[in-house]
């Protein structure tokens, strides 16, 4: 095995229908999934929908039962880890421990027969790149939490692989250290241009970091866009539940104009008026409500206009430059007491503010209402053989 | 000894391993006392005897002082003979031990439940059963009209001595020390995560460089652990040298009970247990001094 020098960018990477089934329990179920080269794409998801499975099949450790992956353009599936060049990160890191940081991100240098001279500049400066200059001759159990995530990821990035893999690579760490490392690793990525696939759980670091991100859920893909597109347009109340904050108002439509404007009832008999298309009467579907979409003000007159709820401030949180209200609507029929949470930015200090059991009215505009089915379907009851054209 | 056989006490080592094992606490120091009956029983069924005998070690047929029990030892040719042969043959076990003995551990700590159920029973076995009752069996199959140069008459081949000289006495040896060869290292493979070697192929190492660079590296604490452990046994070790060994590989051990048992020579014997102790002592203190003290008392990787 040779290494390649002339490979320092990032390269594409395309997963087409991959399949992943334990005995009768579908993992991971036909997922088409296209990384385009130096890009940093993230996968996000609740635990157990299939992340790990599928970076573990890009990295060879988990045998797809279905399906290919390309890298370069090349289909890698039957290649052993060690022949795919891929730079992995694990999430408890896993470093030799009985080898020192410098040994560390030497092995994959040495495995690929790098003259020693080469070696130990390459590793100087991947240490200094990572910003662990000097610590080269400590062993792990001797450094903290992050710098041992530096040092998995220098290990990963040494040997200049096209695509870095990482499993919830901040995971073990406290929120303010994620965060700056967060910005580091984006950083590091964008300068080397290396392809990225990350894999976590939390939205926040995925938007932090992603060009790209992956929504996962029971073994598929639920959504996949940039940032923006799953934030602003999810395309299921599942993803838009998973991406920031949103009150989710579950209902049925009633009725579907022709202009594509849509009456939906919720149970409590509130209704709603939105505008979206490829709904109809009698379809269950959710609203998505952004907490900063609503606005809150006084009831005037008995009358509910359109899309105006009334309710009783249940709780008042100040968040500093804003205040979030949590709004309870089900007051007519308290069993299905609902409460729309609203985030008001706080305008100078004449801003209105209520206080909790006080009555108010929520508002929004036709146009705030996202309207969306629940989910996609499940797949996992499908067996593969019968996925392969949906 | 402190050896893990339970295979689903360490199947989440790894978990374990990654948040950091914790700490020793030490016992708050009001509750010392607790330790108490600890220390006396250890007091009198293990210092108070090994006192005992080192004391005796220097005693003459009066009780006055004396070392001539070492100058007895150490002037007579036969003794310092029968002292090198000891440790040879200690050697010669625990080397064989661990050819043997490691990859029997490896497939024990790296295999299904169902293989390592079976194989643990075959690995425990032995220790079930009284160790003069396997060593006949041995016998019984190595001896010259046994099972082996039956087999050996039947295809024409020609009779071969397997008992009552070295070879016998190896088989023996080797035989007997597995188990605590075996289970040494297996406790040890159980607690290294599977991901190192995983992430060593990441990384591009093949199966065999994984194996040689990453895991064997891990696996040290129990090679080191295990062969001192069956060196300390065999160096003295009686009944399967008494055995199957020829009167050419009797070892210090033999020595001491015919001192004991024949000679009545309850002092004389001393010396020579002391001497064993000593070897035994300073074969931990050279290990300690390669592998680390640390390392072999905790079998932590
Ligand atoms: N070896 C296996 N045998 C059977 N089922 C498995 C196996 N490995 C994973 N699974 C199942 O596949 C599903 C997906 O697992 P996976 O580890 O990919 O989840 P994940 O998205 O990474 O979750 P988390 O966020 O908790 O890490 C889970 O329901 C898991 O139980
Ligand atoms: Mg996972």
């Amino acid at each position: 095995m040779s290494h390649i020098k002339d490979v320092t960018g990032g390269t594409p990477i395309v997963l087409e229908s991959l399949w992943k089934t334990y005995a009768n329990f579908v993992a991971v179920s036909g997922i088409d999934l296209s990384v385009g080269a130096g890009r940093f794409c993230t996968v996000l998801g609740p635990s157990g929908s299939g992340k790990t499975t599928t970076l573990m099949m890009i990295a060879g450790f988990v045998a797809p039962t279905r399906g290919r992956i390309l890298v370069s353009g090349r289909d890698i599936a039957a290649l052993p880890p060690q022949k795919r060049n891929l730079g992995v990160v694990f999430q408890n890191y896993a470093l030799f421990p009985h080898l020192t940081v410098f040994d560390n991100v030497a092995f994959p240098l040495i495995m690929r027969r790098v003259p020693q001279a080469e070696i130990a500049q390459r590793v100087e400066r991947m240490l200094e790149t990572v910003e662990l200059a000097g610590l080269g001759g400590r062993y792990p159990r001797e450094l903290s939490g992050g710098q041992q995530q530096r040092v998995a990821l220098a290990r990963a990035l040494v040997f200049e692989p096209r695509v870095l893999l990482m499993d919830e690579p901040l995971g073990a760490l406290d929120k303010k250290l994620r965060s700056s490392l967060q910005i580091e690793l984006k950083a590091l990525q964008r300068r080397l241009d290396v392809t990225v696939i990350y894999v976590t759980h939390d939205q926040e670091e995925a938007l932090t970091m992603a060009d790209q991100i992956v929504v996962m859920q029971g073994g598929r893909i639920e959504q996949n866009g940039t940032p923006e597109d799953l934030y602003d347009r999810p395309a299921t109340a599942f993803v838009a539940g998973f991406m920031g904050d949103t009150n989710l108002v579950r209902g049925v439509v009633m009725a579907a104009d022709k202009d594509g404007t849509l009456r939906i009832d919720h149970p409590t008999g509130r209704r709603i008026i939105a505008r979206a298309s490829g709904f109809q009467a009698g379809d269950h579907v959710a609203a998505s409500l952004r907490p900063e979409c609503l606005s809150i003000e006084s009831p005037d007159g008995p009358e509910e206009p359109e899309n105006a709820w009334d309710g009783r401030i249940a709780a008042v949180t100040y968040l500093g430059d804003a205040i979030r209200y949590h709004v309870a609507v089900g007051e007519n029929r308290p069993t299905l007491a609902e409460t729309l949470v609203v985030k008001a930015a706080r305008r100078g200090t004449e801003h209105r503010r209520f206080s909790e059991g006080d009555a108010v009215r929520v508002r929004w505009s036709r146009s705030d209402a996202r309207v969306l089915p629940p989910t996609r379907a499940d797949a996992r009851i499908l067996p593969p053989m019968q996925a392969g054209g949906h | 000894m402190a050896l893990d056989v339970d295979g689903q006490a360490t199947v989440r080592v790894s978990e374990a391993a990654a948040e950091r094992p914790p700490v020793r606490k030490a016992l708050p120091g009001g509750q010392l006392w607790l330790l108490l009956p600890a220390l006396a029983f250890l007091a009198i069924f293990f210092a108070y005897p090994l006192f005992d005998v080192v004391l005796r070690s220097f005693r003459d047929g009066q009780g006055g002082f004396t070392v001539q029990n070492y100058e007895a030892f150490f002037s007579r040719a036969i003794y310092i003979r029968v002292l090198l042969l000891t440790i040879e043959i200690a050697f010669l076990t625990t080397v064989f031990s661990l050819i043997v003995g490691y990859p029997l551990a490896y497939v024990l700590a790296n295999s299904g439940p169902t293989v390592r159920s079976f194989m643990m029973l075959c690995v425990m076995l032995p220790f079930m059963t009284s160790i003069l009752v396997r060593t006949y069996g041995w016998m019984v199959i190595l001896r010259p009209n046994g099972v082996i140069n039956t087999v050996f008459a039947g295809l024409g081949l020609g009779e071969i001595q397997l008992i009552y000289n070295r070879s016998g006495l190896m088989i023996g040896m080797v035989y007997t020390m597995l188990p605590y060869m075996v289970l040494t290292l297996y406790s040890v493979m159980r607690g290294i995560d599977g991901r190192f070697v995983a992430v060593a192929q990441s990384l591009g190492a093949g199966r065999w460089s994984a194996f040689w660079r990453i895991y064997f590296p891990l696996s040290m604490p129990g090679v080191a652990g295990g062969s001192l452990l069956v060196f300390i046994l065999a160096a003295g070790f009686y009944i399967t040298p008494r055995l199957m060994g020829g009167d050419r590989d009797q070892m210090l051990a033999s020595i001491i009970a015919y001192q004991v048992d024949v000679l009545l020579n309850f002092n004389f014997a001393s010396a020579i247990a002391v001497i064993l102790l000593v070897i035994t002592l300073a074969c931990f203190g050279l290990y300690a001094r390669v592998v680390g003290l640390k390392q072999l008392l905790s079998s932590k990787v």
